[in-house]
């Protein structure tokens, strides 16, 4: 199997208020089979040795479910494919590429470290009203309200939302529009929603302006960057349900 | 092949004491236990419960779900993850689905079945009231998760869709595509949120519990760690859960998250609480074949393929043609021939251990020969490939990132892999460990799956723990326990643990060896896979006892972290983790020792039937080994507690 030798411009940012800047580092032998994440290992391992700091950046289950990582690649966030950054595969980059590694920017993502980037504005957003209220204890038999299958299947592309910012990363304005909608969709189009139908949207996205995200201008390259095809006609709909819930107050 | 070595194992490395027994657990009918127990359980007035303070360590689904219930009923909550937000617990990598005895199919099942399946399927080594409370509960779970809108797979007339799973003949299975652990996980994780915005939570994401806090014999807190700025700080409590998970990551190469770690777990053992069955670990048939040395995890694909897969290899050893040129003639379908009446669908312990028999008879396929094929031409030429990739896209089309092979054209090369540990911390019927005050849930204790879990059956658990057993328990321990004098800051005990847990980190930073984290982390993972792995046998395990303690001691010596224990700094986060697992890695082989039979996970080459299936030994291993810490590196102390089956009568499980 041949290997390959890259060079990699990673952003190395010490700190919160530290001044950041990209760094140049030579790695060699990467296996075409390597996931993006493995790549970086192999530099880690050697940066220890050389006595030098790793590179930080999340990640946790690298099977593509957990959100955790994310970092914008040559540009784009998450890489040249659409998938998550743990299931980018080296073989999709060729021997002798410059490889630049930068972290999420957003200003409602502030830096952490490297690629490192404070992500809790998302778990905000859900706290303000992305859930059913359904105590434990408090929920009636499954069966005794039947949910038309096209409505699950709503449901359940919208739920698939992992959280991982790339949608906020990858927008112009940085806006965390799809994000929100996701969710917004996921619990509305369900009859257990439907009792905070009106609630649920504009509190998520009253929170969702309070932490400084972006407004949306339609341009779409959230919905292209989102690992798991959270359609764009999901910021639609939520725009439907805010409105909806306007009028109604 | 029959012959039985004497135990003559643990004598020479540990002392066996006093018999442990569950005295938590309520005697009469085994259907009225939970009940009775849940009746006798005092109360908390509502009004005193905002007095209360729990702290919770993990956010997973029993972690999610303890602390949103327990917020829900007034207490105060503390409660920690390491990751960056609690919706990222690595229960959300579960696939499969979620059981439950619900009987929506009219197929025959009940909550005695989904009992007697689990505690067959557990190979008899699992407490039966535990079980038992756990099917009944198993129906209630359904019902909470669909009120939380957590979007199962549907039928055309709108009800809940199920299918089967391995180890079962009964469709009890509820599912969200393949991330049913995604779907659950956000549910709970949704309430919990809920509750942190209300104040009832006061949620610490990116910190790591690294002690517990024991005072006058009750656990009242914990140490954690602040991953952001390395501070260290003290949280003082009326009771901590630990929802910490498992500890498959020992073997470094699982399907664990690669955070996921053992120390809180261990920590609480090393301060006196019991760990049970460590060696009880359960290897997954269907993960993808690891593709070199660079190989940071494995990634499991959920057993739901096997209902529709079929599994082979070649008939002749060495034969490297691709798939498509091995006629059907000179293909092997080895649990199909082997176990006729389940087929593809044996338990997962029978199906990894058939995998590794056939490899090791040189008829693998793939790099190494460490595969075997799992082939769904058949069910294409059935179905469809549109009703295959309804049920299966989504993990076809991870196979294929990952290996760039199209599994609709080229069959899927499957190899087993560490995914679950059925062993834990000892808990009572109540789920409290040894240490009162403190209790462990979902996979971080031992008590639901005996020596094998059955697929799908740990997502009910966690969330059975969570959601409903936990907090009717731990409301009675409160309500026994209310004048528990305030613990001043500044107590002996607090201090000494916050020193230990600094000087461990001062230890690992200033050491400056010369080798990595993870350098140590692959050769202890090495080591246990090919001495306390699929197969162990006594000369196997000594030799890792004999080479984990000097492995322990290079560590010590050798390790380097850079930068400094004041940031973000994640070489020693992992780095602390490894001291643990260098410590619990003992543990796990010394009870494997010691148990010198064959049950469930654990296989003993030396304890087989004639035709070289695992036997179990009840007259002498019908019990839990809980293990009592003495010191590092210094002998633990068994406690038996002894299993008794008035409803399921032991049996030697029979697949075929």
């Amino acid at each position: 199997m041949t290997t390959m030798n890259l060079t990699l411009r990673i952003w190395r940012q010490a700190g919160p208020d530290a001044e950041g800047r990209l760094t140049t580092y030579q790695v060699s032998g990467i296996s075409p089979d390597m996931s993006f994440l493995e790549m970086l290992d192999t530099l880690n391992e050697e940066l220890i040795l050389a006595d030098e700091e790793p590179v930080a950046f999340d990640h946790d289950c690298r099977e593509g479910i957990c959100g955790a990582c994310g970092m914008v690649i040559n540009g784009a966030a998450h890489g040249p494919e659409r998938t998550t950054t743990c299931q980018l595969h080296m073989r999709h980059f060729s021997d002798g590429d410059t490889i630049d590694i930068e972290p999420w920017r957003a200003a409602a993502f502030p830096v952490v470290k490297d690629l490192v980037v404070d992500r809790s504005a998302f778990d905000r957003i859900i706290g303000s009203g992305g859930y059913i209220t359904a105590p434990t204890g408090s929920a009636p038999e499954a069966h005794a309200t039947a949910v038309p299958k096209p409505d699950a299947d709503t449901a359940f592309e919208h739920a698939e939302c992992i959280g991982c910012g790339a949608c906020v990363a990858a927008c112009p304005n940085g806006s965390a529009m799809l994000f929100t909608s996701a969710k917004v969709v996921h619990l509305n189009v369900l009859p257990q929603g439907a009792p905070e139908r009106e609630s649920r949207v504009l509190d998520m996205v009253g929170t969702m302006d309070a932490e400084g995200f972006g407004g949306c201008t339609n341009t779409g390259e959230c919905a292209t960057a989102c690992p798991k095809g959270i359609p764009l006609t999901s910021i639609t709909a939520m725009n439907r349900e805010y409105l909806r819930a306007v009028r109604k107050r | 092949m029959s012959s039985f070595t004497e135990p003559t194992g643990y004598r020479d490395y540990t002392t066996a004491e006093a018999p442990l027994r569950d005295t938590a657990a309520p005697g009469g009918p085994i259907a009225e236990r939970w009940d009775r127990r849940r009746f006798e359980a005092k109360l908390v007035n509502p009004a005193n419960r905002r007095k209360h303070t729990v702290i919770v360590v993990g956010t997973g689904l029993a972690g999610g779900a303890a602390g949103a219930t327990l917020a829900e009923a007034g207490y105060h909550v503390e409660q920690f993850c390491y990751q960056d937000s609690p919706r990222r617990a690595h229960s959300i990598a579960a696939q499969g689905g979620i059981n439950a005895a619900k009987n929506y199919r009219n197929d025959g099942d009940s909550i005695h079945r989904l009992f007697y399946d689990t505690v067959k399927g557990g190979d008899f080594r699992a407490r039966e009231s535990n079980v038992h409370r756990l099917a009944q509960v198993s129906v209630e779970i359904i019902d909470q998760c669909v009120a939380q809108g957590v979007p199962f797979a549907r039928e055309y007339g709108g009800l809940l869709d199920t299918r089967s799973f391995g180890g079962v003949q009964v469709s009890r299975t509820f599912y969200a595509r393949g991330q049913t652990g995604q779907q659950l996980l956000l549910g709970a994780y949704q309430a919990l949120s809920r509750q942190i915005d209300a104040g009832n939570i006061t949620m610490h994401a990116r910190t790591e519990m690294l002690d517990l806090i024991v005072i006058d014999g009750r656990a009242r807190g914990i140490v954690a760690r602040d991953l952001l700025t390395g501070r260290i700080d003290t949280y003082l409590a009326d009771a901590v859960v630990l929802a910490s998970g498992g500890y498959g990551n020992v073997f470094y190469l699982s399907t664990n998250a690669k955070n996921s770690n053992a120390t809180a777990i261990w920590r609480a053992h090393r301060r006196g609480a019991y760990f049970a069955n460590p060696c009880f670990t359960q290897i997954h048939p269907t993960c993808i074949p690891r593709s070199g040395e660079h190989q940071s995890k494995l990634t499991l694909m959920s057993e739901s393929l096997r209902n529709d897969g079929r599994i082979w290899v070649p008939k002749r050893a060495g034969d490297s043609r691709p798939p498509a040129e091995i006629p059907e003639d000179e293909r092997d379908y080895y649990l199909e021939r082997q176990y006729p009446s389940f087929g593809n669908l044996v338990p997962r312990d029978i199906a990894s251990r058939a995998a590794k028999n056939v490899c090791d008879e040189g008829r693998g396929v793939g790099p190494g020969g460490q595969g075997v094929y799992l082939d769904f031409a058949d069910a294409i030429a059935r179905l469809g490939r549109d009703a295959v990739e309804a049920r299966y896209g989504n993990l076809f089309e991870m196979y294929e990132r990952i290996t760039a092979e199209n599994p609709y054209e080229v069959p899927m090369r499957i190899y087993p892999a560490i995914h679950y540990t059925m062993g834990g911390l000892w808990v009572d019927y109540d789920l409290q460990t040894t240490v009162p005050g403190l209790f462990a849930i979902g996979e971080a204790n031992f008590s639901d799956h005996g020596a094998n879990r059955l697929g799908a059956s740990a997502l009910m658990q966690g969330l059975a723990d969570g959601y409903f057993i936990l907090p009717a328990t731990l409301a009675d321990y409160l309500a026994r326990n209310t004048g528990l004098a305030e613990v001043p800051a500044d107590h002996p005990a607090v201090s000494e643990a916050v020193f230990e847990v600094s000087d461990r980190l001062y230890r690992l930073v200033s050491n400056n060896g010369d080798r990595t984290p993870d350098s140590f982390h692959r050769e202890l993972g090495t080591l246990l896979w090919d001495h306390c792995g699929m197969s162990r046998t006594e000369e196997g395990l000594r030799e890792a006892l004999a080479r984990i303690p000097a492995l322990r001691a290079e560590f010590w010596q050798r390790i380097k972290v850079t930068g400094s224990g004041q940031e973000l700094n994640q070489s020693l986060e992992k780095a602390n983790r490894i001291a643990d697992y260098l410590e619990l890695a003992e543990l796990m082989c010394l009870d494997a020792l010691h148990r010198s039979e064959s049950c469930g996970g654990h296989f003993r080459e030396e304890s087989r039937t004639p035709d070289g299936e695992a036997a179990r030994r009840d007259e002498e291993f019908s019990y839990a080994a809980a293990w009592e810490f003495r010191g590092t590196g210094a002998p633990p102390v068994l406690h038996r507690e002894e299993l008794t089956f008035e409803y399921v009568h032991p049996t030697q499980r029979s697949y075929a």
